[in-house]
């Protein structure tokens, strides 16, 4: 039995975390939070520089061909580190479609630039309140040209390129396309959302000049696929957020003082955090489940996608709502950094599909292993 | 990342799975099955299923599959830690034979192993190991459960040995065995902690009188347990006088290799009848509300098994797992409750039927809706745990203790 990541894998681990930890990540976030412009780049061409952008592209198109199970242990630091930046979408999203569908021109042309961090690339799927479960979009791409509406978009602020998620001729499935999103008939507006850290934006497509993705047509069993992949990627930012949000509030319990003894000295703060502690290592024991699933392309990937998603979905939120809770007054303020974990907390439950998805997702995967 | 043997566990695996299968007692498989915590069946009586419990004991003994982890001399196999578990997994439905010995070989046996004379040692162990000699743990009393250093059965000095007075309580399976452990109080005028010895008595001296205690669920596992002036000889004394509280911690070390085994939640159960049954014309699965639920009890479930595969990571790599393990009956209990509960719930008024007369699942979720309560609280009560959680592992400080620094006899009571 060796249900852990490899010596190797957790000296990327403590390497990622001190990098993020010295770039004070966090302080990027806030200021990206605060609405300041730019604050990203300096952390972007660090992260770029340990070449965390290219463990899952194959060496043969510059990336470092490591694997998912060392962008796991990357995401948990990052989501640790409650990092500001567009990886998600660069390197979970747009880099994974393009390794997935992409032709070998493309690939070619891409993923390299990808991987050394010079472009950024995102994908273009939700529609308002678009469910993910039905292919009912309502963009479409005719002779080449894309017409619809996209919202919300994760970093096209900052993306070079989008890959979009349009309707099939035949009407009932997905196919996808690449566009320039500094082309001609694309236009950007940066949405207000719960989370500024992590922006989001509207694209308006309006016969805006794209390109087929590969062999992407009728292809929304693959793409599901691929958000399994990232739900996976996902819920190990949630794990690292969950647990140094656990962290701060026992540190606070532990030093705040109040009847003349520790906060945390009290029943319920400790029973409080106790309970954070219990969804934690739930979170941290279904999330390695996802990364096994992902490391060997289980069958079983979209059960253990869809555990992972829920479990770290849940403790993410309790474990930021309860760090609130703890700091008391002061946790309500702007200055503490307990809203930054509680926005993204909130804003990660949301940005790949809501939960009521992923557990009828799970239950379908549940009953279909029972041959139900 | 993987759930594989190493090329030597792999090897150890099949030869367990090669004896068991040759020597397993296959007639009692299908009611092992269906058995409720460990109830053979449940029309047989009692005495019969201990019969059978002992005979795979023994059986297992007299081939050194018992005890595994034991020292040799003592009955064992000096097997690692990892062995242990993989003895257990091969072992699969024959383990519930050997919840009568599960006190003795997983508490009694490890406190004689680190704090017994040898003389101790070599005449009660081995047939600890084989099942021959059935121990039983007397250590919580009406007053003492959460807190149990408040104790007060009392040894006092008579002669060569010691005479006993006082009452225990929650002894599972007094009923049925030898010798029991117990923990007494030599000193009530030094702080609680110190005032402590641990001996082993016969569990058929004059003066023990065993009374079951029924329980909510109908059963009788657990018992009260009387000494009325009990003589016991100080050779039967295990450590020092006063020294009873350490010994008694002497078993913690031993509950980490449970891991190996987790409690069930009857998630799958559940999983099945949410599948085959019908709710006003739907299926129960098809129904949000109970995929909601459902998913919500999936993702506990799944967590406690892969939690209980970390730490059997640990045991494979030869360390002492983590503190993850130390969620496990906490979530896996009140699952269960859930689970039960919810079961109920959705069968609708027939959930009230029991038994043999309930038509779904033969009345298992009744059954472990009356014995989920006694699961939150045995071996340490939700509340418990979560100090312990608190405090062990987070670090936060420990309650404030009114009762320390005094004598006990000072200690305010009910």
């Amino acid at each position: 039995m060796q249900f852990d990541f490899s010596p190797e894998q957790q000296q990327l681990r403590d390497m990622t975390r001190r990098f993020f930890s010295e770039s004070d990540s966090i302080s990027t976030t806030r200021k990206q939070l605060e609405g300041e412009t730019g604050v990203g780049q300096p952390l972007w061409q660090g992260m770029a520089e340990i070449g965390l952008m290219g463990v899952i592209t194959p060496e043969t198109y510059g990336g470092t061909g490591a694997g998912y199970l060392e962008l796991c242990v990357i995401a948990e630091e990052m989501g640790r580190g409650l990092v500001s930046s567009s990886f998600s979408s660069s390197v979970y999203l747009a880099t994974q479609l393009i390794i997935e569908f992409g032709s070998e021109k493309q690939k070619q042309f891409y993923l390299p630039k990808l991987a050394s961090g010079e472009c950024i690339g995102t994908f273009a799927l939700n529609e308002g309140a678009t469910c993910l479960s039905t292919p009912v979009l309502k963009t479409q791409a005719v002779n080449g040209r894309i017409d619809g509406l996209k919202k919300p978009v994760p970093d096209a602020d900052v993306a070079d390129f989008s890959i979009v998620a349009a309707r099939s001729a035949s009407g009932h499935n997905v196919d996808l396309y690449l566009v320039d999103l500094k082309g001609e008939g694309v236009a950007i507006d940066t949405l207000s959302t719960i989370d500024p850290s992590r922006p989001q934006s509207v694209i308006t497509f309006s016969n805006a000049l794209s390109e087929p993705l590969g062999d992407a047509k009728e292809a929304w069993d693959r793409v599901v696929n691929i958000m399994d992949r990232a739900a996976v990627l996902f819920a190990f930012e949630q794990l690292g957020g969950a647990e140094r949000a656990m962290e701060v509030a026992r540190d606070y319990a532990l030093t705040r003082m109040a009847f003349g003894r520790q906060v945390g000295s009290f029943q319920a703060v400790k029973h409080m955090l106790a309970d954070i502690y219990v969804a934690v290592t739930l979170a941290r024991a279904n999330a390695y489940y996802g990364a096994w699933a992902l490391s060997v392309a289980a069958d079983e990937l979209p059960q253990a996608a869809a555990t992972a998603r829920v479990s770290a979905t849940q403790a993410f939120q309790l474990a930021s709502t309860n760090n609130i809770q703890v700091h008391g007054g002061m946790g309500f303020t702007w200055e503490f950094d307990c809203h930054l974990f509680y926005r993204r907390s909130n804003a990660l439950a949301l940005s790949l599909g809501s939960l009521s998805y992923w557990k009828r997702r799970l239950v379908k995967e549940l009953q279909n292993g029972i041959h139900c | 990342m993987n759930f594989d043997d190493s090329a030597s566990d792999a090897e150890f695996r099949s030869e367990v799975r090669q004896w068991i299968s040759d020597n397993a007692p296959h007639e009692w498989a299908q009611d092992l099955e269906k058995s409720i915590y460990g109830e053979l069946n449940p029309s047989l009586q009692a005495a019969d299923s201990l019969d059978v419990a002992k005979a795979w004991q023994k059986k297992k003994y007299d081939s050194n599959w018992a005890c595994l982890t034991w020292p040799k001399i003592y009955g064992g196999r000096a097997a690692s830690a990892i062995q242990q578990v993989i003895w257990s997994q091969e072992e699969g439905v024959y383990e519930k034979l050997a919840r009568p010995f599960f006190l003795g070989h997983g508490m009694c046996g490890p406190t004689l192993m680190e704090y017994g004379t040898e003389d101790q040692k070599q005449r009660y162990l081995p047939m600890m190991a084989s099942g021959e000699e059935v121990w039983c743990q007397l250590f919580s009393e009406p007053a003492a459960g959460s807190d149990l250093a408040g104790l007060r059965t009392r040894a006092e000095r008579e002669g060569e040995g010691w005479r006993i007075n006082g009452q225990k309580i929650w002894t599972s399976g007094a009923h049925q065995s030898d010798f029991g452990m117990i923990l007494t109080r030599t000193d009530a005028g030094v702080e609680k902690h110190k005032g402590l010895t641990m001996f082993f008595l016969d569990m058929r001296s004059p003066g023990v009188d065993v009374r079951p205690i029924l329980q909510m669920s109908g059963h009788q596992d657990f018992n009260e347990v009387y000494f009325d002036d009990v003589i016991i000889p100080d050779s039967q004394r295990i450590g020092e006088v006063g020294q009873g509280w350490q010994v008694s911690l002497a078993t913690l070390m031993n509950e980490r290799l449970s891991v190996g085994s987790t409690m069930p939640t009857g998630f799958s159960e559940l999983l099945e009848l949410c599948c085959n049954l019908s709710v006003d014309g739907t299926l129960a699965i098809e129904d949000y509300a109970v995929i909601d639920t459902l998913a919500d009890l999936a993702v506990r479930d799944s967590g406690l098994k892969y939690t209980s595969f970390r730490s059997m990571t640990s045991l494979a790599d030869g360390n002492i797992p983590g503190p993850e393990s130390s969620i496990s009956k906490l979530v896996a209990a009140s699952a269960m409750q859930e689970i039960a509960q919810f079961a109920l719930d959705i069968q609708g008024p027939s959930g009230l039927i029991s038994g043999q007369d309930s038509q779904l699942a033969e009345g298992r979720f009744q059954a472990m809706l009356m014995r989920s309560p006694g699961a939150r609280v045995e071996g340490g009560t939700d509340e418990i745990l979560r100090n312990i959680i608190a405090e062990r592992v987070l670090g936060l400080p420990a309650d404030i203790r009114v009762d320390k620094g005094i004598a006990f006899n000072k200690i305010p009571s009910a």
